[in-house]
């Protein structure tokens, strides 16, 4: 507490100190001295990057930010420059090309921005200004005005609701564009306020915003006749941008944020771009690519004048240089040859790599979207890309972390049962019992009894009263008409933020107590006599995960007060009398075992002079400015104490369709399943049971407060002790350490590691004094060597904490999160790559993950189908840019040899422009489109394929320099071909000779047909479009070649290949020797195709074997590998 | 609602499914082993084709640069008279089957280095010699603020020894006709090059322009014999700006194809008479080539070595994988 204030007072952002104050209305008498007017900006939203004037400069700015960018302008810039071989223009071209396009795309969002920023500054308001309904445009709101918002219209600003036109001083609203949650919520009106607005004379004291959508403290100071009267203003009297009024006519409100200082702009920070490991390796073998560059360019260079040392070579008498020439500076010289060659080959490293790269991801995502086996007839929808960036992360992943609720589990929660004063009832619909409320026989009472009617009462009294369910207005509408007939037919007309509460508040009704609504403070239930109670609310202590309870104060009508008192077994226990825990203590672990998700009840009677105890102390804490979290905290602590425990109850949360399947295919998949629930261990064990992450053979560790507290020594011992055992335990069966076989088809054990939020705190932020790494790479140790992990009890920050310790552990494994509720978004954001599931807690997770799925089961299509091909396509999309330009521009720096270092260029500028343009990226980018060099149903049906490319595999040093060595030996190759061709350059059949562009025709035309030729004997899936674009390019080359050889160019300085091309192919030898390179460039791919063959015979038997998910995965893995017995090669 | 259905749900179409109909090409021994095999000897049977055609071209160099081991013209080596003629004597014992070709060949000599290489203006050698040549052509643009045409450096270093061929028959020189047409590029001579174009003799269409600094005649003059053969159209110029490829090359000089000498050069005596203009002495060498030519061009051993190499490599991989496939052909048809 000290430090946050500490952090508050010495904060570096100064603008948060403190608070701010508003005069509502904002008349002139009010602003005196004593409210100097604090600086507001006005209510304009600005999301748009660049205006018309800045557009130009600060859009070429960031693009020039990008390495590569820059790099082409620089080796652009040369060109202009100094006088090089090539002409500027075969670089700027394709960079003019890149750039342009980038700024129209960024330009024309920016514009869609714009456009979207002024509907909503431009949007009439109506203000009260002097006692007038004034229209105004939206950005003219200032702090302190007050605005009148009508029914379905959004809130213009951060208002304070001062007036409703509903009687009960509340109005609905829904926040489904902010943070995604459809149902309404109810807001309230400061308390007695001014019937009338306008005469409403008060000062508004609140902090300055942050951007907590839920959090807002503040106070108003109403003057009334010279005297002031203190209100305490919290997220309940806050109306948000961004927001929707319902159910209300109109309500009045005073503008206390506006702009960009509300929450809903505070929140609109754009995520921080996730970097794909993909993009890592391309940026290495930039690297790599760039040394190699600078090194041609220097070993040019340098020959270049050692060659021009020897006598008659530097100036021969038929090659005069210039005046200029002669009278630069020797070092000038020889920078500007630098230059000049690095101009020359700077094709080595191409722009198009990056532009084919952004395609292939935009376009390759597009199958994500369009795939039908993630849509879902439930909600109507399919799976959702928010960035194409991490698409072959999606083939990479090591470790899952998931949540329980809602991933693993549907979220889709049913009373089953509940235990009242020890005696255990279930609901049986079958039974004709007049109440269907029957005790079936518990397995400690062996005799079939039942609690006391009062106290059933009472339990299932207390279920109807403590929560926050709503009743849906239209349900409310007809129990004010018709009381009682209404109610049996409302089956889904609640509305909470919690489907537990709802389950529990239709649990009750089905036991005869019937929630009708609440009005005015009143709630209304119908017990099982048909009558109707009322209760007056009076306080609400609120559900946080932190004491994992919520609480109602109600009165009721004979005036007793009672507090009824809901929450996890963990808190509750210690509250309540220990005789009572004990009975129901039983049930509570039997029901968790069972996979329930278990709550107990309590209550207790609050009399009068306790309750105004009770009443003030929670006042004060909610009217504190300053702490107001913990101070409720501690009044809400202070008063759920003494409670007496009623029962318990246990609602199922059924597990997703074929979460066990999709479960078991990733871990087969070498992926590690961590479970990172706030649920208690004992249901979350038993979640993981049944989704069998972990099996009956599964030696469970235990890192619990519960194995903490064995030993009665200082937890930090036993810690370590424990610790060290396990990590012992686990290092003589190293199953991680295998990759290649699943620990359980072997003889080796099996470890499941359990762990809670508390140990996992003193792990990860062990005290000082001990040696908190220790603890942590022991941690890890034991965690890398387990199958599944379970965390339980695990704040949404500890979610996140565990991934980023993964994250960063030794490896950088690739980690994938995947949730749906707001307690998610932490650990979305922080693993590599965050998967939504468009779940029922709000879409908060869905917006803030990269990808979005209807069910978790589609998770297993995402990963081992669409993962695995788009990681196969892109690392074969970036080997090969680099292949086909080593192998381009490697003849070129072999010709410098033989032309004494002089930068000619070998091919004409039209090929260097189109090689990477034109000839050469069609066939590729379809590739990377549509290759399946294993088809879909295979990878789904064997899941351990996915191993095949894990860690990387194949943009790894290794494949890496295979590429490489390619490259060298088809540049090596084609130059020395075509010169052993040309030691007679007599090759027509009438005795002419050909010239140099002959040479480099040659050399080029060896190069476009070996490069697409070797990708077609890549391709495992040759749809017709490939074979479109394949044969497609290779014409296109040679009508190209033929037609720009055809025409005398008016606008070109040098007709350098008029019909060049065409007497080349009147050359018997040159075709002969075309054949023969090009043949020989690919038979070392062909024989190695041949002899390798890893995939031939397992994708056979593949496709004979019938697709069942149902085979167990111990057969599917014996065939797998039986069939790696066989390969040629070794 | 069914319409927002049918929006939301995605194609069901073989592309956006990725199920478009695909070959799935695998490349088996069934298919590659008769594969090389049929490649490898069709290989051979070309390389040994083009290795035979090559070994029956006759081809006669002679060196005559003048300097050190060959000492024909040494007498001219030293460029102190201008013109200085020399005699080249060889002997043949057989007949040189025709049609010979004559080339000159330089060692040596930069053709393609780039500042040489760029130094034209192909403009002015369309046939525009009033407009200012290009800036390549520096430093051979202007000469007294007159054009040059043809300019530059290449145009300049313009080959000009000049070769004349005799047969000695008994004792009296007969001289042997070289045809200069069809020496250059078809294309080159009806369409790239042209000359300018003027009432009047070509020498009016070249008024106002300068000859290069190291030629002795004007363009228009380079070929006093032919009329047609003079200006941009002079066949050894086309064919002196065709740049080589290499710093070893050889360029066709003339044809013998008519008289007598139309199947060849009868065995006998023969003296090559050259004029010998061009200085190369400084750097490298130049040569005489005689030549005859076949469907495959001028003698080019590399090509069916080459072919006979790789077709032999074809057979050999085809038996290694024939004899690897046979051995594990029970495993793989077992498992």
């Amino acid at each position: 507490m000290l430090r946050r204030r500490l952090r508050r007072l010495f904060g570096g952002d100064e603008k948060r100190v403190g608070s701010r104050t508003i005069c509502v209305g904002c008349r002139s008498s009010l602003t005196t001295e004593a409210f100097l007017q604090q600086a507001f900006c006005d209510n304009r939203i600005v999301s748009s990057k660049y205006t018309v004037w800045n557009f130009l400069p600060k859009n070429l700015f960031e693009q020039f930010r990008r390495i590569a960018n820059f790099y082409f302008l620089i080796i652009f810039l040369v060109q202009v420059i100094v006088d090089t071989p090539t002409s500027p223009v075969t670089s700027g071209l394709p960079l003019f090309f890149v750039i342009t396009v980038t700024a129209i795309k960024q330009g024309y969002e920016d514009w869609l921005r714009h456009k979207a920023d002024n509907e909503v500054n431009k949007y009439l308001v109506t203000v009260v200004e002097d006692g007038q309904r004034v229209r105004k445009e939206s950005e003219k709101i200032k702090v302190g005005d007050i605005v009148e918002v009508l029914e379905d219209e959004t809130f213009p600003c951060d208002l304070i609701l001062l007036q409703s036109s509903r009687d009960d001083d509340t109005c609905f609203v829904t926040t489904a564009s902010l943070d995604g949650e459809s149902n309404h919520k109810t807001h309230y009106t400061v308390p007695d306020t001014e019937k009338e607005v306008e005469l409403l004379n008060a000062t508004i004291e609140c902090e300055q915003p942050q951007p907590d959508l839920y959090k807002f403290v503040g106070r108003m100071q109403i003057h009334k006749d010279s005297q002031d009267a203190m209100r305490s203003l919290g997220p309940e009297n806050l109306l948000l941008k961004g927001a929707t009024l319902k159910n209300t006519k109109k309500i009045y409100g005073v503008a206390v944020y506006t702009g960009m200082e509300t929450k809903m702009a505070l929140n609109y920070q754009g995520k921080s771009q996730k970097r794909s490991a993909v993009e890592k390796s391309i940026n290495a073998f930039l690297i790599v690519y760039l040394f190699l560059l600078v090194g041609k360019a220097l070993v040019c260079t340098t020959l270049k004048y050692v060659w021009q040392s020897r006598p008659g070579q530097d100036e021969p008498w038929y090659n005069p240089k210039t005046v200029k020439e002669r009278e630069s500076n020797l070092y000038l010289k020889m920078f500007t040859d630098f230059l000049s060659f690095m101009v020359l080959f700077n094709f080595i490293i191409p722009v198009s790599m990056y532009v084919t790269v952004e395609m292939q991801k935009f376009l390759g995502s597009f199958f994500i979207t369009w795939d039908k086996d993630f849509f879902d007839t439930e909600i109507q929808e399919g799976a959702l890309v928010n960035t194409s960036d991490l698409n072959e992360e999606l083939g990479q992943v090591e470790y899952v972390f998931t949540d329980k609720t809602g991933t693993l589990t549907q979220n889709n929660m049913e009373f089953i049962e509940c235990c009242i004063d020890g005696f255990q009832y279930k609901y049986r619909e079958s039974q004709a019992e007049l109440d269907g409320f029957s005790v079936t026989d518990g397995p400690i009472y062996k005799v079939q009894e039942k609690a006391g009617r009062e106290m059933e009462d009472l339990f299932l009294r207390a279920l109807c009263l403590c929560h926050t369910v709503q009743v849906k207005e239209s349900q409310l509408a007809e129990v004010d008409g018709d009381q009682i007939d209404s109610v049996s037919g409302g089956q889904c007309g609640f509305i909470a933020s919690s489907p537990d509460e709802v389950a529990l508040v239709k649990g009750a009704m089905k036991y005869g107590f019937s929630f009708l609504g609440l009005e005015c403070k009143n709630m209304k239930i119908l017990n099982r006599d048909n009558d109707v109670e009322v209760y007056e609310l009076l306080h609400v202590l609120n559900f946080d995960p932190v004491r994992r309870r919520m609480s109602v104060i109600v009165k009721s009508k004979t005036g007793e007060t009672l507090l009824f008192c809901k929450g996890a077994d963990s808190s509750m226990f210690p509250r309540v009398r220990s005789e009572e825990v004990d009975r129901i203590q039983v049930h509570v672990q039997r029901n968790a075992k069972e996979g329930y998700r278990t709550l107990c009840v309590a209550y207790k009677q609050l009399s009068t002079e306790e309750y105004v105890q009770v009443d003030a102390s929670l006042r004060e804490a909610r009217l504190a400015l300053e702490d107001r979290e913990e101070k409720l905290a501690a009044a809400y602590n202070r008063v759920e104490t003494g409670m007496t425990l009623i029962g318990a109850t246990a609602v199922e949360d059924r597990l997703q369709e074929q979460a066990a399947e999709t479960m078991e295919a990733l871990q087969s998949a070498g992926m590690k399943v961590w479970v990172l629930t706030g649920d208690k261990m004992e249901t979350a064990k038993s979640t993981c049971y049944a989704s069998r992450l972990f099996q009956q053979g599964t030696e469970l560790l235990e890192l619990t407060v519960r194995t903490l507290e064995e030993g009665g020594r200082p937890r930090e011992e036993r810690l370590l002790q424990l610790l060290q055992e396990y990590r012992a335990k686990t290092q003589c069966h190293p199953v991680g350490k295998g990759v290649n076989h699943r620990s359980w088809s072997s003889a080796g054990q099996d470890y499941g590691l359990i762990v809670d939020g508390a140990t996992l705190s003193l792990v990860l932020n062990a005290s000082p004094e001990t040696d908190s790494s220790r603890y942590k790479s022991l941690f890890l140790t034991i965690c890398q060597s387990c199958t599944s992990v379970l965390c339980c009890r695990m704040a949404p920050l500890q979610k996140a904490q565990i991934v980023r310790m993964v994250k960063n552990s030794k490896g950088n494994p690739i980690t994938l999160s995947v949730g749906d509720g707001a307690n998610d978004v932490s650990m979305i954001l922080e693993a590599h790559v965050g998967i939504g599931i468009k779940g029922k807690e709000g879409r908060q997770a869905v917006r803030n993950s990269d990808y979005a799925i209807p069910k978790l089961k589609h998770l297993k299509k995402l990963l081992l189908a669409h993962g695995h091909l788009y990681y196969v396509r892109i690392a074969h999309l970036v080997q090969y840019f680099f292949y086909k330009n080593l192998c381009f521009i490697l003849p070129q720096f072999l010709y410098q040899f033989y032309c004494g270092y002089s930068q000619q260029p070998l091919y004409d500028a039209a090929y260097l422009t189109m090689y990477n343009i034109c000839f050469t990226s069609m066939p590729i980018l379809a590739y990377s489109l549509f290759e399946q060099h294993i088809c879909i149903e295979i990878l789904l049906d064997s899941p351990t394929l996915y191993r095949q490319t894990a860690k990387n595999a194949l943009l790894r040093w290794g494949p890496f320099s295979y590429w490489t060595l390619l490259g060298i030996f088809h540049g090596l190759l084609f130059f020395f071909g075509a010169f052993f061709l040309f030691s007679n350059p007599a090759l027509l059949p009438t005795g002419q000779v050909f010239g140099n562009w002959a040479f480099g025709t040659v050399v080029f035309t060896v190069l476009v047909f070996t490069v697409t030729l070797k990708l077609a004997l890549d391709t495992r899936h040759w749809t017709w479009i490939n074979h479109f674009v394949i044969w497609g390019s290779l014409s296109f080359y040679i009508v190209f070649s033929f037609f720009w050889g055809g025409i005398i160019w008016p606008f070109l300085e040098q007709q350098r290949l008029y019909f060049v091309f065409a007497n080349m192919l009147s050359s018997v030898s040159a075709w002969l020797a075309i054949v023969l390179l090009i043949l020989l460039s690919l038979l070392p791919e062909v024989l190695l195709l041949v002899l390798r063959r890893p995939r031939g015979p397992r994708v056979r038997q593949m496709r004979r074997r019938l697709p069942s998910s149902g085979t167990s995965a111990i057969f599917m893995l014996s065939q797998t590998s039986s069939s790696h017995s066989f390969s040629w090669s070794d | 609602m069914k319409s927002q259905q049918a929006a939301n749900r995605p194609d069901n179409t073989a592309f956006t499914q990725q199920r478009l109909p695909a070959w799935q090409p695998m490349l088996s021994a069934h298919f590659v082993i008769p594969g090389f095999l049929l490649i490898g000897m069709a290989f051979i049977g070309i390389g040994v084709a083009l290795y035979i055609t090559s070994q029956n071209i006759q081809v006669l160099e002679k060196d005559y640069t003048g300097t050190g081991q060959y000492t024909a013209c040494s007498e001219c080596a030293d460029m102190q008279t201008i013109p200085c003629i020399c005699n080249v004597t060889f002997s043949l014992t057989t007949l040189f089957t025709g049609p010979v070709f004559l080339y000159y060949g330089l060692s040596n000599y930069y053709q393609n280095y780039r500042k040489y290489q760029v130094s034209r203006d192909d403009v002015q050698l369309w046939g525009d010699v009033t407009k200012s040549p290009g800036d390549a052509c520096a430093p051979y643009q202007y000469i007294d603020n007159k054009p040059i045409a043809p300019c530059g450096s290449i145009a300049n270093s313009m080959f000009n020894d000049t070769f004349s061929l005799y047969q000695i028959i008994n004792g009296t020189m007969k001289l042997v006709p070289l045809d200069g047409k069809g020496i250059a590029w078809w294309t080159d001579y009806n369409i790239k090059f042209r000359n300018p174009s003027a009432q009047g003799s070509l020498q009016d269409a070249f008024n106002g322009t300068m000859k290069p600094v190291n030629w002795s005649k004007p363009a228009y003059e380079l070929n006093p014999s032919d009329m047609n053969d003079n200006g941009f159209l002079n066949q050894d110029f086309l064919v002196w700006m065709r740049t080589a490829a290499l710093p070893d090359f050889q360029k066709l000089y003339r044809r013998i194809t008519s008289g007598d000498y139309a199947l060849g050069l009868p065995p006998g005596d023969y003296v090559l008479q050259i004029e010998y203009n061009y200085a190369v002495k400084d750097f490298g060498r130049k040569k005489v080539v005689f030549s005859n030519v076949t469907w495959m061009g001028g003698k080019n051993e590399f090509l069916g070595v080459a072919y006979i190499v790789v077709g032999s490599l074809c057979l050999v991989m085809s038996v290694v994988m024939l004899v690897v496939y046979a051995k594990y052909k029970f495993a793989d048809e077992n498992a």
